[in-house]
């Protein structure tokens, strides 16, 4: 599938995604500034996107244990996800996110 | 987060220059199957971390997350395997420096190895340094506020070491979780105000201070205000306000004196890159058969190496600890013979583990 992915810089990158993958696998797979540092284990909030307000309710909302995440983000807003929790499926064609400030490498 | 292990590692004390075989800088689990192994060769270990326990990762992001791919442990959280990992080393009486930052690596004048210095002033010479770093040190995230460095120190903090400090001063304090709730009630009777922001009306950190916390604010003796830090106002380091905006983006002025801000920590590779060590993308550079950097003596282990074919899993980092020292025994005894023994066979490696 493809997804676009905005950079902290604001430049939009086409990057492929695969079933079953983390959104945050698939933006680091494709090279782009994501620091994760967790590793993908919702234990550290470095990989904060804000998902396009088109694709809110395909994406869904954050769960306790993503929301208690979230509070060690900042600049969040009613779009903010964090993208290792969101497992990529066909229903995400398309998808467009925006790499959020607290998740660039340093 | 603030599962604590339930063992108490013995801690030294700073002041004179102490001596040891190898000073492991990291006591995740990587640094702390260092000890074992070099525990087995006769190689005494002193261990540096920046966290007040040991486990780095493992403690601090996911203690109570399950490990699956640990050889023979089908699962166990990041704590059991530190509470598990401390067990197995304690033989060797690994002394710990926790609280601290590895900040400057010298090598010693007479070519007989280096001195480490930490940022609590605590020095330890050995001839063997082992970087067991994983992600570098674990430090407060700084909220992304123009300007904000500024302030640190003077009045923007991301810890308290003395209370009284903040007698009489307008305090703000930011975030959800232990920390700021633990601080908030504690702080509340000395300040002259204390607000408490939060990004949403529910908080992560445990129930019962929670509940203290809103007690205060229904007596009138502090205020919780439900929004984001947006930016600071001030000069010469001093605040005179933060800027808070709701959900709806709108944005109002706090006045305060000083800003306490917690949201965890993240790690920043730090004084390591300072080492004079070859550094590839934050990462060591180091040979796969003995683990040791560009420099000879120094050892690099876990996910703070790179070599073809790396792996960032606890299980290479424990493979790359047996290798390193082999090479730490050579350098630490030269005229001594190697000797390669197994721990179910070996009555001298028993007897090393106490079981003989």
């Amino acid at each position: 599938m493809k997804l676009y992915v905005t950079d902290q810089n604001g430049t939009v990158h086409k990057i492929e995604g695969e079933d079953e993958l983390q959104l945050m696998e698939a933006i680091r797979d494709a090279d782009l500034p994501i620091k994760a540092e967790c590793g993908g284990a919702c234990a550290c909030a470095t990989c904060h996107v804000y998902v396009d307000p088109e694709f809110k309710a395909v994406v869904g909302e954050p769960d306790e244990d993503e929301q208690d995440m979230l509070d060690l983000a900042f600049e969040l807003t009613e779009n903010s996800r964090l993208s290792c929790q969101i497992v990529l499926g066909p229903q995400h064609e398309g998808l467009k996110v925006t790499l959020a400030p607290g998740s660039e490498i340093d | 987060m603030n599962e604590r292990s339930e063992t108490a590692p013995a801690e030294a004390t700073p002041g004179e220059p102490q001596k040891t075989d190898a000073i492991i800088i990291g006591a995740g689990p990587v640094g702390l199957f260092a000890v074992f192994e070099l525990g087995l060769l006769d190689i005494k270990a002193h261990l540096v971390d920046i966290l007040d326990r040991p486990g780095g990762q493992c403690a601090e992001l996911y203690p109570e997350k399950p490990i699956y791919d640990i050889p023979a442990l089908p699962v166990c959280t990041g704590q059991e395997l530190t509470d598990r990992l401390m067990e197995q080393i304690k033989p060797f009486d690994p002394v710990f420096h926790f609280n601290q930052m590895a900040e400057k690596l010298e090598r010693l004048d007479d070519d007989s190895g280096w001195r480490l210095t930490t940022d609590a002033g605590t020095a330890i010479e050995a001839p063997v340094i082992v970087i067991a770093a994983g992600g570098g040190s674990f430090v407060p995230k700084r909220p992304p506020l123009p300007g904000i460095e500024e302030y640190e120190g003077t009045s923007v903090f991301y810890s308290v070491r003395k209370m009284e400090q903040f007698r009489g001063k307008r305090i703000v304090i930011a975030g959800g979780g232990d920390s700021a709730l633990d601080w908030t009630v504690n702080l509340q009777p000395l300040a002259e105000h204390l607000t408490l922001v939060h990004r949403r009306d529910e908080f992560r950190a445990a129930p019962a201070t929670v509940n203290e916390m809103r007690a205060l604010v229904e007596a009138g003796k502090m205020e919780l205000s439900i929004g984001q830090l947006a930016g600071l106002e001030g000069e010469n380091g001093q605040l005179t306000a933060v800027r808070l905006k709701d959900k709806e983006g709108n944005e109002s002025e706090l006045p305060c004196d000083a800003l306490l801000a917690f949201y965890g920590l993240t790690m920043k590779l730090g004084p390591v890159a300072e080492f004079g060590l070859n550094l590839e993308e934050n990462l060591i550079p180091v040979d796969t058969e003995k683990f040791e950097t560009s420099t000879p003596g120094i050892f690099a282990i876990g996910d703070i190496n790179s070599y073809p074919g790396k792996l960032k899993l606890i299980l290479s980092g424990f493979h790359e600890a047996a290798l390193m020292a082999q090479e730490a025994f050579r350098i630490i005894y030269p005229d001594k013979k190697l000797r390669f023994q197994y721990t179910t066979s070996s009555s001298s490696l028993q007897k090393k583990l106490g079981v003989a």
